[in-house]
């Protein structure tokens, strides 16, 4: 039976998130249908058409799918789903939106944000803000999985698949979509960026993460954040990396003014390199830290930036 | 207006869990347990509701053994109205949790179910999506706003792009994220108060869902340790260690 792949998109755009669950299908099977479900699917169905191991892109036009409105788009995967045997979604606030509810009307337990597949019916999921690690194996005929994209390299590039689309009347009357406030940033995205240099409650206001923009120019880097800096309004909510907030691994994670909790090591620790800069020795980021600069951060991010 | 909201009864956020010696669970014994702080946010959203005049009465309800009284008892004590226990093994999976809330729903029909978007214990961030599909309602996750008008609620939601506000008709599912509010502290006269407030237990077996696990845990594990490396002793330090050594600037 083939697998399915819910496509995650933005404006138009395939986001790099579907590349990665579709590394995590292929570790289950080689039949691997991607669904785009949006308003105009065919410049994310050609990107789609392009990952390896993909062999069908399903388009499906619709105005709620385009704003991940998880009343519609689970109408469109549940009318769907039982020609498969697994279905994939990522582990981003659309995937964790609208799976659990397509589980729930399919009357299936889901598996939430693994970092591996053991076998077609077990994987491996962090639990306890990743203290620990589970093995979990789903009894269910139909598997519904979500991803968490930091633990997969993306599947590679092929030439475009076959492309059909699907008809289907949406039944969502109980949703609509009313606005969105879109933090603009030229930056790369949190979860893409192969650097990440965050600010935590040591910044003190949301003017000094300007003394982080130099730094993260030089080095291509996104600019992230603790909660504490969320809560106290110095920056946008999607800034926040941690157990409840963004689930990074970049080759290299900066944490400025940064404690350390539980809840923040969640969401950053699986970095290749983390640097920590904070001025209190005893601080626990120190403790996961590859590299530690004892000192105070209005001192050091200047030279830093000079340093470059 | 009536509100429901479901509690969970978590280890605490501050305390760092330990697997236990034959990697068949995480060691629980004698560590400190509290509400999940998603669902204190949930119990405080209601709370003010009512204070606002929106609502005229809040339900609490928490899933487990009698244990989690004491959490039924704090949201008591933070100003809701009534409470009800599920007697039932603990452990259950996200879709039997939803599916006993779903009877419960249908019971006491409110008119606005209030759930923490996650639980920090399992992390599965399922509950309160399963419900609302159950239900046949809509939901609203990740809410950092929650405005009820004309018969509908406006739900603001964090997402990974922003914000989004979404539309939804009630009675509806709301599920709540950090910046929602800041929940309040129980005082000592409502902890007094709390001891006398309702608090029902019914079975599990009496609201007729069949629980028979769908996932099981085979193992659970120590995730892989990072080893804490060099204090360096100035930016050029790191500067030439980042490039010579980790090789990744
Ligand atoms: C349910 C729940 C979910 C949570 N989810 C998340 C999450 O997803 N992400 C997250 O980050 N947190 C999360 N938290 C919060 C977490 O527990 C911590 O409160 C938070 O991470 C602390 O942020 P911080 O390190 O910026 O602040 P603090 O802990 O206050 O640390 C500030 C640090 O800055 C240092 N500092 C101060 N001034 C300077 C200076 N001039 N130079 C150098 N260093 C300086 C201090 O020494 C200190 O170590 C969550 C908490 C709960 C309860």
């Amino acid at each position: 039976m083939a697998l399915l792949v819910i496509a995650e998109h933005e404006n138009g755009v395939l986001k790099p998130d579907t590349a990665k669950a579709v590394a995590a299908a292929l570790k289950v099977g080689n039949d691997i249908h991607v669904l785009v479900a949006a308003a105009n699917v065919d410049p994310i169905a050609q990107s789609a058409a392009q990952i390896d191991g993909v062999s069908k892109v399903v388009t499906f036009t619709d105005e709620g799918c385009e704003q991940h409105l998880a009343e519609s788009l689970s109408d469109v995967v549940l009318s769907i789903a039982n020609n498969y045997s697994h279905i994939f979604a990522s582990a981003t606030t659309t995937g964790k939106n609208f799976m659990p509810r397509v589980a729930a009307l399919l009357d299936k337990s889901q598996i939430s944000d693994i970092i591996d597949v053991v076998s077609a019916d077990t994987f491996k999921r962090p639990i306890y803000a990743g203290n620990a690690i589970a093995t979990v194996q789903s009894n269910e005929e139909l598997k519904l999985i979500t991803v968490r994209s930091s633990a997969f390299d993306a599947s590679g590039e092929q030439s475009a698949c076959e492309i059909s689309s699907l008809e289907h009347n949406v039944n969502n009357t109980v949703s609509h979509f009313v606005s969105a406030e879109v933090t603009e940033s030229e930056r790369p995205e949190l979860t893409a960026a192969p650097v990440i240099i965050s600010g935590g409650r040591g910044m003190q206001n949301g003017d000094n993460f300007a003394l982080l923009n130099g730094i993260a120019d030089k080095l291509g880097a996104a600019i992230g954040a603790s909660r504490a800096a969320v809560d106290a309004g110095f920056v946008p909510n999607d800034m926040q990396v941690g157990q409840t907030g963004k689930i990074v691994a970049p080759d290299l994670y900066i944490a400025v003014g940064i404690s350390g909790a539980i809840q923040h090591l969640a969401g950053m620790k699986d970095s290749k390199v983390i640097v920590a800069i904070n001025k209190d020795p005893d601080a626990a980021i120190f403790q996961v830290a590859d590299y530690g600069l004892v000192a105070d951060l209005f001192d050091v991010l200047p030279e830093l930036e000079a340093a470059l | 207006m009536k509100i429901l909201v479901p509690v969970k009864r978590v280890i605490d956020y501050n305390v760092k869990v330990r697997v236990n010696s034959d990697n068949t669970n995480v060691d629980l014994n004698n560590t400190k347990m509290a509400m999940n702080p998603f669902c204190e946010i949930a119990v405080e959203e209601a709370i003010r509701l009512k204070e606002a005049g929106n609502a005229t009465e809040v339900v609490v309800v928490s899933i487990g053994d009698k244990a989690v009284h004491e959490q039924l008892r704090t949201a008591l004590a933070l100003g809701a109205d009534r409470a009800i226990h599920i007697d039932a093994a603990q452990n259950l999976d996200s879709l039997h949790v939803a599916k006993l809330l779903a009877k419960l729903v249908e019971q006491e029909q409110p008119e606005l179910t209030i759930l923490g978007k996650q639980a920090i214990d399992s992390d599965n961030n399922q509950t309160g999506q399963m419900l609302a599909a159950l239900l046949g309602q809509g939901q609203g996750t990740f809410a950092s706003k929650v405005e009820l008008n004309d018969g509908k609620v406006l739900v603001t939601r964090e997402v990974d792009g922003g914000l989004q506000t979404v539309g939804l008709a009630l009675p509806a599912v709301v599920t709540t994220d950090l910046r929602l509010n800041e929940p309040r502290y129980a005082t000592l006269p409502n902890i007094m108060k709390a001891k006398r407030k309702p608090l029902e237990t019914i079975s599990a077996d009496s609201l007729g869902v069949d629980l028979t696990p769908r996932v099981t845990l085979l193992k659970v594990e120590e995730p892989s340790k990072r080893e804490a490396g060099v204090i360096v002793e100035d930016v050029a330090e790191l500067v030439s260690k980042l490039k010579t050594e980790a090789k990744v600037i």
